[in-house]
C-alpha cells in the first residue's frame, strides 16, 4: 500500500531544481509528481518517479542528499468536497497529515493525492475502512 | 592496574605539597642557572622566594615556543652539557627546531612516566608492546621504548614505515599492545587489509596512540578497524615527551595527568588569565622534577580543559580533555573566545559525526556576526521542512548555551563548503577591522 518517495535536499539558488530535472531526465527517470517545500534558505522536494533506485543513484552521483520516505497515494473523488471527506476522517481520528501535494495522472475518474502521515499504517487502516481507495506502489510508478 | 599505586593515587593535600616542594626548587635552580629565567624573573619583579603557594604560580611569566627558538639550540639548558645524557628536536617545519635535553635522572623520570601511561593504558609485564613510534630526534619512538622496559614488557623497536613488513611481524610475534599514531594505525589496517590479513585474527587488547589530534570518530574507526581498546596518550617533547598525560582504559574519558611532575593551568590565550576546572582555553606546563630541561608556565598552545572529578580506575591524578585544537585557531567574536573545535562538539553531539561546517564571520555596523554553514548529509536530511527548521534552531540554540555567542545556522547542499585537501576550509573571516 505504501509508495516510496524520494527526497532531495536544495539550497534556495537558483537553477537547483532545474538541474535535478535534467539529471533525472538524462537518466531516463520519470518525474510521475513532486512538491517543493522551501524556507528562504533552502527547500526539499519530494519526488515520486518510476524508477527509485536510478533516480537516487544518479541524484546521490551529482552530489545531492536524498532521503527516501514511505507516502501514501490516495484516489479523492474528482468533484467538490471530495478532498475535504477525506481530511475531515483523518482529522477525527487523530491522524496527522505532514504533508500532502497531488499527483499529475488521474486514476480513472478520480484525482491522485500523496499523503504523508505521522502514523502511516494506521492511516491507510481508516482509509480502507471508510471505503477510500488507496493505491499500492507498484500501479502509482506506472501510473 | 596503577603502575604507581603510592603516587598515582594521591589525596590532593599531599600532591599539592609535593608539589610545592617540587615546585619552589624547581625556581631556585632555574633563576641560578638559565640566564633567560632569570632575566624574565627580574623583568617581572620577583624572586623564586615570592612563591609561597601554588597559587603564586600565576605571577611568574609564561614561557613560549619562541622563547626556546630564540635560546637555540642549548641556551634554555638548566646543567653543564657534561650532565646531559640525551637530546631531542623537534621537527620544526615552521622556522627553527626546538631542542631539548635530559639528564640521566630525566630519562629515569620519562621511563617511569611512560611505564605509568602503559599500564593505565592496558599494558602489563607480560605484553609484547609493538611500538610503531618513530625512534630518532622525535621522542615518541625513545619514550615508549624506555617506559616499555622499564615495565618489563617485551618491546618490538620497529619504528615508522616498511609497513609490509610490520603487517608479517604482528603476524610471527604475535604482539598484544600497539603503540603509534592514530593515523598510522589505520594505514596499518589498510595495509592489512591488502594484504588479506584480518586484526581479528592477530593478538592485540590495546592500542596507545597520540603525537597527533584525533577525535571520537578516529577512535571508533581504529577500535573497530584493528579490533582492540585505543586510548589517546599527551605529551610533547618542550615537557618530556610522550607521558605527560594518558587515558586510562577504564574510563577512556579524559587524560589523567601526572601531577607530580608536570603541574598543569588552563588560561585565556587572549587574556592570559588562568581559567578554573572544566572551562576551555589554552594549556600550559610546569615541569617540576625535571634537570636539563626544566620548562616554567610553557603555553603549548593546545585547547582543552581539566577536569577534578574522581575516576574510576582510582587514579587521583586530574584529567585534561582529549586535545581539540591550537590556540592559533582561536576567534574573537564580540569579545568572547571561540574555538572552532566547541563548535564542531556542538555539532557531533547532535549528528553523532562530524558534519561538515563552516564558521563565516563578518561585521554588521560595529557588532561581529557569526553565521554557522551546515552541509546536510543523508543523517541530517529529513523530507520534512519543520525538522530542518527544528534542527536549526536547536545548533543555534545549543552554541548559545555552551558557547555564549549567538550565531545565525544555515543548512547548505553537501560540498557547498569549500575544501582544501579534502578538508573542510573550517573559517572564513570576513570582518575588516
Ligand atoms: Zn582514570
Amino acid at each position: 500500500m505504501k509508495v516510496e518517495q524520494i527526497s532531495v535536499f536544495l539550497e534556495n539558488k537558483a537553477g537547483r531544481l532545474a538541474e535535478v530535472s535534467s539529471i533525472l531526465a538524462e537518466a531516463g527517470v520519470n518525474i510521475r509528481a513532486l512538491s517543493l517545500a522551501d524556507t528562504s534558505d533552502f527547500g526539499v522536494l519530494r519526488l515520486i518517479v518510476n524508477d527509485n533506485k536510478k533516480a537516487e543513484e544518479s541524484l546521490k552521483s551529482h552530489g545531492f542528499t536524498v532521503g527516501k520516505t514511505d507516502v501514501v497515494a490516495v484516489e479523492v473523488e474528482d468533484k467538490p468536497g471530495g478532498l475535504h471527506k477525506i481530511l475531515d476522517l483523518l482529522y477525527k481520528k487523530g491522524i496527522n497529515v505532514e504533508y500532502m501535494y497531488a499527483f499529475v495522472q488521474p486514476s480513472g475518474n478520480n484525482a491522485v493525492m500523496i499523503f504523508r502521515f505521522d502514523h502511516l499504517d494506521e492511516a491507510v487502516k481508516i482509509l480502507e475502512e471508510n471505503g477510500v481507495t488507496v493505491i499500492n506502489g507498484s500501479k502509482v510508478y506506472t501510473l | 592496574m596503577i603502575y604507581d599505586m603510592e603516587f598515582e593515587t594521591l589525596p590532593r593535600e599531599a600532591l599539592e605539597a609535593i608539589q610545592l616542594r617540587r615546585l619552589q626548587a624547581t625556581l631556585d635552580r632555574v633563576y641560578a642557572t638559565v640566564p633567560f629565567y632569570r632575566n624574565r624573573f627580574k623583568e617581572a619583579g620577583i624572586m623564586p622566594g615570592d612563591i609561597k603557594s601554588l597559587k603564586d604560580l600565576k605571577l611568574i611569566p609564561f614561557t613560549t615556543k619562541q622563547d626556546l627558538r630564540d635560546n637555540y639550540p642549548f641556551g634554555m639548558f638548566a646543567v653543564p652539557m657534561d650532565n646531559v645524557v640525551r637530546i631531542h628536536a623537534s621537527s620544526g617545519t615552521t622556522g627553527q627546531a626546538t631542542v631539548v635535553g635530559y639528564t640521566a635522572r630525566d630519562i629515569n623520570t620519562w621511563a617511569e612516566l611512560m611505564a605509568r601511561a602503559l599500564v593505565a593504558g592496558g599494558a602489563s609485564r607480560g605484553d609484547i608492546i609493538h611500538n610503531a613510534y618513530g625512534y630518532g630526534l622525535f621522542t615518541g619512538g625513545l619514550g615508549v621504548h624506555y617506559g616499555a622496559e622499564k615495565l618489563g614488557a617485551s618491546v618490538i623497536p620497529v619504528s615508522g614505515g616498511n609497513t609490509k613488513r610490520q603487517i608479517v611481524l604482528m603476524k610471527d610475534f604475535k604482539p598484544t599492545i600497539l603503540t603509534s599514531t592514530p593515523s598510522y594505525a589505520l594505514h596499518l589496517a589498510e595495509a592489512a587489509e591488502e594484504m588479506g590479513i584480518s586484526f581479528h585474527d592477530l593478538n592485540f587488547k590495546f592500542g596507545i596512540f597520540g603525537a597527533e589530534p584525533w577525535s571520537e570518530n578516529m577512535r571508533l574507526e581504529i577500535e573497530r578497524k584493528l579490533h582492540l581498546t585505543a586510548v589517546d596518550i599527551y605529551g610533547l617533547s618542550e615537557v618530556i615527551g610522550p607521558g605527560v598525560s594518558i587515558e586510562c582504559h577504564e574510563a577512556k574519558n579524559g587524560l589523567h595527568i601526572f601531577e607530580d611532575h608536570f603541574i598543569p593551568e588552563i588560561i585565556d590565550p587572549a587574556t592570559e588569565e588562568v581559567l578554573p576546572y572544566g572551562q576551555t582555553g589554552e594549556l600550559v606546563f610546569t615541569s617540576i622534577t625535571k634537570e636539563a630541561f626544566p620548562v616554567i608556565r610553557y603555553r603549548t598552545r593546545d585547547v582543552t580543559s581539566l577536569h577534578p572529578e574522581p575516576c574510576k580506575c582510582g587514579r587521583t591524578m586530574i584529567r585534561m580533555k582529549k586535545v581539540s585544537g591550537r590556540t592559533d585557531d582561536m576567534l574573537i567574536i564580540r569579545g568572547v573566545n571561540v574555538f572552532p573545535s566547541q563548535i564542531e562538539s556542538v555539532l557531533m553531539e547532535i549528528n553523532e559525526i562530524e558534519p561538515y561546517y563552516q564558521l563565516v564571520l563578518d561585521r554588521e555596523g560595529n557588532l561581529d556576526t557569526l553565521t554557522v554553514l551546515v552541509e546536510v548529509g543523508e543523517r541530517l536530511f529529513s523530507d520534512e521542512v519543520k525538522r530542518l527548521q527544528e534542527l536549526e534552531r536547536k545548533i543555534a540554540k545549543n552554541i548559545k548555551e555552551y558557547l555564549g555567542v549567538s550565531a545565525d545556522v544555515k543548512l547548505v547542499e553537501p560540498k557547498a563548503i569549500a575544501r582544501s585537501e579534502g578538508k573542510a576550509v573550517r573559517v572564513v573571516d570576513k570582518r575588516k577591522i
